[in-house]
């Protein structure tokens, strides 16, 4: 579809982007610097944006000259993304420690962030899917530094930029030369060409092979697997809890919607000869025993859940290496009920750190005297991370081994459920702080009532998905739409 | 019927926690006392009208679940079940009573004991496989409170070494029930989780489900998943732990129970549905053909060696508890009736016998505060009731003829002595250990003079005594008369794979 034609349909992205520039308006108009105003209109635009995105529908459509593509897969992740980011609004502004004389900029941030993910959803070409991953990143490495008076914060956003320049770089390499072999760089256009190349043998597999893995850099990175996951524990932990929360939901959700239309739609045709899928599964098998094992000794709560995001990528990353559509249903699936647990998980990590001061494990010790709604909805989120029954993270956890068994990947499934048994291990060191542990402190804590309301919104999904998902897995299967073909 | 039974707990749950206030723990415990009284007329009642000759599953409900994988909320009960049920509803409010005493929290004890007794009886009515799993997996978070937050010293670690073997052991089983499901159907024909149909399925020739490769694999997975909860030598060690740190109501729940989840899994599904998988393994031929068969005969030997070791009263009865489950596995490696028959008969004394012993514990630890059994002696002559009814709990533990323990033991025995005679005439060592360290016991604590320390201990009182007399009754009237439990699951034996 042509330019001006396309316009109609970017709808959604363009509210994004006026509100954006609303908020910043809005705080120098206003004479209360600090206020929640900002915010307000922040979630506004969300909202319209979302519901925009929904009136447009998902019928199949390519915008702007094949840059974008509209469907229910971009539809799905546009929806995740804005949810994770009207959570992330909501936790901001209950957080303390925030500035409040610069939220206006922050909040316009994350409108731009979330521009950038709806984008790294629909992107359909290479050039585009390089922009959309750039802007994501170069929003985020502010975010993460937000903090100004904290050098941690300083530390996070410097460590996030030169790991994300390196991986970007790398992967621009890897772009270029797929450009170089198949001269385009229309996702659905590289992977007929390649598809060519290969029957007809005019092609060197390691070219090919090379220039996935130097793509998968940039991906990886975003995802936060291993080898390129280093970044991410000191950014989750000097960044605001707000924006780790968000990193670790939306950042990843946007990676792997871009990894997914990348590899399915564009190199699917490749793996025939070059074999990416078992070098992602010995990815996905490295990157959550790394994750699990590093989580083991912390002791800082915000770090403690950075690497089992690391792991948690790990083990979605399982689903996209068995080219199956049961196997991006799992992905899909686990993301929507991640999205409520960890969100969930980092809201508490929110509530404890403004009312106790405190981000490590000792923190929580006697939670379940002081805040006891407080205690059993983290044990519930804590629980459902690790994947037992019957919360929702078992099922995900289900559907994710069911694809995995399915395609005989037995080394795979072993892998990753004896993680899950190590995983235990680090989430219960926190429930055993909150529940078996007393506190030294015993003075009970009080929490606003919209707190707790914001705390059932996660809870109740995370409850209640466990006991009947049919509709996720009818929701999944209608949103990958057309993609496996 | 049986949903009622399973979610009734479930139900009073929710109403300890939110109808009832903090201060009114009384309330509490009663509101507990009589929701766990419910499961119980209900099991009670299904005991008398089951329809005895019949070999299927009775009370059935059936429905729908999850569309996508064809899961269904599928119950009902089969011989095999009606006695571990009955045995789980029984034990219920027996442990309320036992857990009269406890001050800390008891609101939020009793509602987690509640969703246990949900989890515990749940799993013995389900008939599908992945409800049958999430009740598995649901007795695992309150068991882990209940341990770590009202335990002993030691609660910490004791509470997460249970969880972390039992998950370890659940996530095999989890790949085995997985293959099991994908193997029982293909994209056109579904797939199910319907444990009646996968039985049939497996005894199909030239079905995927009755390749004797792919069952052996299987057999495995679930195998270590119950063996960690049975427990079966090398998986066992979670258990003294668990069982010396956990308050007394729930090391009844653990030895009664939870371990018996563990057995109920073996000859539900091990045995059931993997005929091929049991045959490879309790064969008596080849390098594996014994291998059932020994783990059984080391639970005996080496659980009743460890606990004539013990001076802490509790961890012997733990490791008797390990012993008497290996009478369970060797008579179902036996694979004939009268192995089958006194495997399920010992599962059901076992828990009756070892509930009672560990109740006993408890009575001597709330008045001593310790448990080390040389620090006692003559305590006989202050406590006359309470040594009698120990007496009669040691006699049928150690089998003594007459008492229930006898019978599931010498049917096992006898069904083992068929296809492994070394096996178990060693195995029968286990039995006079077991009369050893019973009776050494019984002359540390009870006989002798009389420790002045215990002066004036106080005899055993009417609540103690109310939860102790509805199980030695069991093992009296079953050791005298074994048929009315026999009679209950002879057709459900009947229609399992034997060997004759």
């Amino acid at each position: 579809m042509p330019n001006i034609a396309s316009i109609p349909y970017f709808i959604p992205e363009i509210v994004l982007v006026v509100f954006a520039v609303v908020v910043i308006l809005f705080d120098l108009a206003s004479k209360k610097r600090g206020g929640e105003g900002a915010a307000y209109l922040a979630l506004i635009g969300l909202v319209v944006a979302v519901i925009a995105a929904i009136v447009i529908g998902s019928e199949d459509r390519s915008l702007f000259l094949g840059m974008v593509r509209l469907d229910s897969f971009a539809l799905f992740f546009k929806v995740i993304i804005s949810v994770a980011t009207a959570a992330t609004v909501l936790f901001s502004i209950r957080s303390v420690e925030l500035d409040p004389a610069t939220k206006g900029e922050y909040y316009a941030l994350l409108l731009a962030v979330t521009l950038g993910m709806y984008l790294m959803a629909s992107s359909t070409h290479l050039l585009m899917i390089y922009l959309s991953l750039e802007t994501v990143s170069l929003t985020s490495y502010i975010l993460a530094g937000f903090l100004t008076h904290s050098p941690r914060s300083s530390e996070a956003a410097f460590k996030y930029i030169t790991f994300g320049a390196v991986s970007s770089g790398t992967m621009l390499f890897g772009i270029s030369l797929l450009f170089g072999m198949t001269g385009t760089g229309d996702i659905m256009l590289i992977s007929s060409r390649l598809g060519e190349m290969f029957s007809q043998g005019n092609v060197y597999p390691l070219a090919v092979l090379l220039s996935i893995t130097f793509i998968l850099a940039g991906v990886g990175y975003k995802i936060a697997s291993v080898p390129f996951h280093m970044w991410s524990p000191d950014v989750y932990e000097g960044a605001p809890i707000p924006i780790t929360a968000f990193l670790s939901v939306a950042s990843k959700a946007a990676g792997f919607a871009l990894f997914i239309r990348l590899f399915y739609s564009g190199l699917q045709s490749a793996d025939a000869s070059v074999d990416w899928s078992l070098m992602l599964a010995v990815v996905s098998a490295l990157t959550m025993t790394v994750g699990n094992l590093a989580a083991l000794p912390q002791q800082n709560v915000k770090r403690l859940l950075a690497y089992s995001s690391i792991s948690h990528g790990g083990f979605l990353l399982m689903g996209g290496v068995l080219l199956t559509s049961e196997g991006l249903q799992a992905i899909l699936i686990y993301l929507i009920i991640y999205l409520f647990m960890n969100l969930g998980a980092f809201f508490v990590v929110i509530l404890i750190a403004n009312e106790v001061g405190s981000e490590t494990i000792d923190g929580y010790r006697g939670l379940v005297s002081r805040a006891p709604l407080i205690a059993v909805s983290m044990a519930i989120f804590l629980f459902s991370l690790t994947g037992l029954p019957p919360l929702a993270g078992f099922a995900g956890k289900w559907i994710l081994f069911a694809a995995v068994i399915k395609e005989q990947l037995y080394w795979l499934a072993i892998i990753g459920l004896l993680n899950s048994v190590v995983a235990l291990y680090y989430y219960v060191r926190i429930v055993k702080a909150m529940f078996l542990e007393t506190a030294d402190d015993t003075e009970s804590l009080s929490f606003s009532t919209g707190s707790l309301v914001l705390l059932l919104v996660f809870v109740v999904p995370t409850l209640l998905l466990g006991i009947y998902w049919n509709p996720l897995y009818e929701l999944s299967r209608a949103s990958l739409g057309k993609l496996m073909g | 019927m049986l949903s009622l039974m399973i979610f009734i707990p479930l139900l009073g749950m929710l109403v300890v926690l939110f109808a009832i206030r903090r201060e009114q723990e009384e309330l509490a415990k009663r509101v507990t006392f009589i929701v766990t009284l419910i499961p119980l007329l209900i099991a009670v009642f299904l005991f008398i009208t089951y329809d005895r000759s019949a070999s299927g599953h009775q009370f059935e409900e059936n429905m729908m679940w999850i569309e996508a994988f064809n899961i269904r909320y599928h119950v009902g009960i089969d011989g095999l079940s009606v006695t571990l049920v009955l045995l789980t509803a029984l034990l219920g409010p027996i442990c309320v009573l036992a857990s009269w005493k406890i001050e800390k929290g008891i609101k939020a004890y009793l509602a987690l004991f509640l969703l246990l007794e949900t989890g515990m009886i749940g799993f013995f009515c389900a008939l599908d496989m992945f409800l049958f799993y999430v009740f598995f997996e649901l007795t695992l978070l309150p068991m882990y409170f209940l341990i770590g937050i009202w335990g002993g010293p030691r609660r910490e670690y004791a509470a997460i070494k249970f969880f972390l073997y039992t998950l370890f052991g659940s996530v095999l089983m989890l790949i085995a029930m997985i293959a099991v499901y994908l193997k029982s159907g293909t994209d056109d024909v579904a797939r199910t989780f319907d444990i009646p149909t996968l039985i049939e399925l497996a005894k199909t020739p030239g079905h995927a489900l009755a390749d004797p490769t792919f069952q052996i694999w299987a057999f495995l997975g679930f195998f270590i998943g119950f063996a960690v909860k049975v427990p079966i030598f090398p998986f066992h060690t979670w258990l003294p732990d668990a069982h010396v740190e956990a308050p007394t109501a729930i090391s009844v729940i653990l030895a009664g129970i939870l371990l018996k989840m563990g057995t109920y899994g073996l000859v539900r599904v091990n045995f059931a549905m993997l005929p091929a998988g049991m045959d490879f393994f309790c064969n008596g031929e080849g390098t594996w053909g014994n291998s059932l068969a020994i783990l059984g005969f080391i639970n005996i030997v080496y659980g009743s060696l460890c606990a004539l070791a013990q001076t802490d009263f509790k961890k012997l009865v733990a490791y008797s508890s390990i012993g008497h489950m290996g009478f369970v596995l060797i008579g179902l490696a036996a694979r004939n009736e009268s192995g089958l028959t006194g495997a399920i008969l010992q599962m059901f004394n076992h828990g009756v016998i070892s509930a009672m012993l560990f109740l006993l514990v408890g009575v001597v630890y709330d008045r001593a505060h310790h448990r080390e059994i040389n620090g006692f002696g003559g305590l006989g002559s202050k406590m006359p009731i309470y040594t009698g009814i120990t007496t009669l709990a040691f006699m049928a533990s150690l089998g003594l003829p007459g008492l229930s323990g006898f019978v599931g033991e010498a049917l096992s025995l006898l069904g083992a002595y068929s296809k492994f005679k070394m096996l178990t005439i060693l195995s029968t060592a286990g039995i006079v250990v077991g009369a050893a360290y019973f009776l050494w016991t019984l002359q540390r604590v009870f006989l002798g003079e009389l420790n002045p320390k215990y002066e004036d201990i106080a005899e055993i009182n009417g609540r103690e005594i109310a939860t102790l007399v509805p199980l030695g009754i069991l093992t009296i009237v079953l050791g005298i008369w074994p048929s009315i439990a026999i009679d209950m699951f002879r057709e459900a034996v009947s229609i399992l794979p034997l060997v004759q």
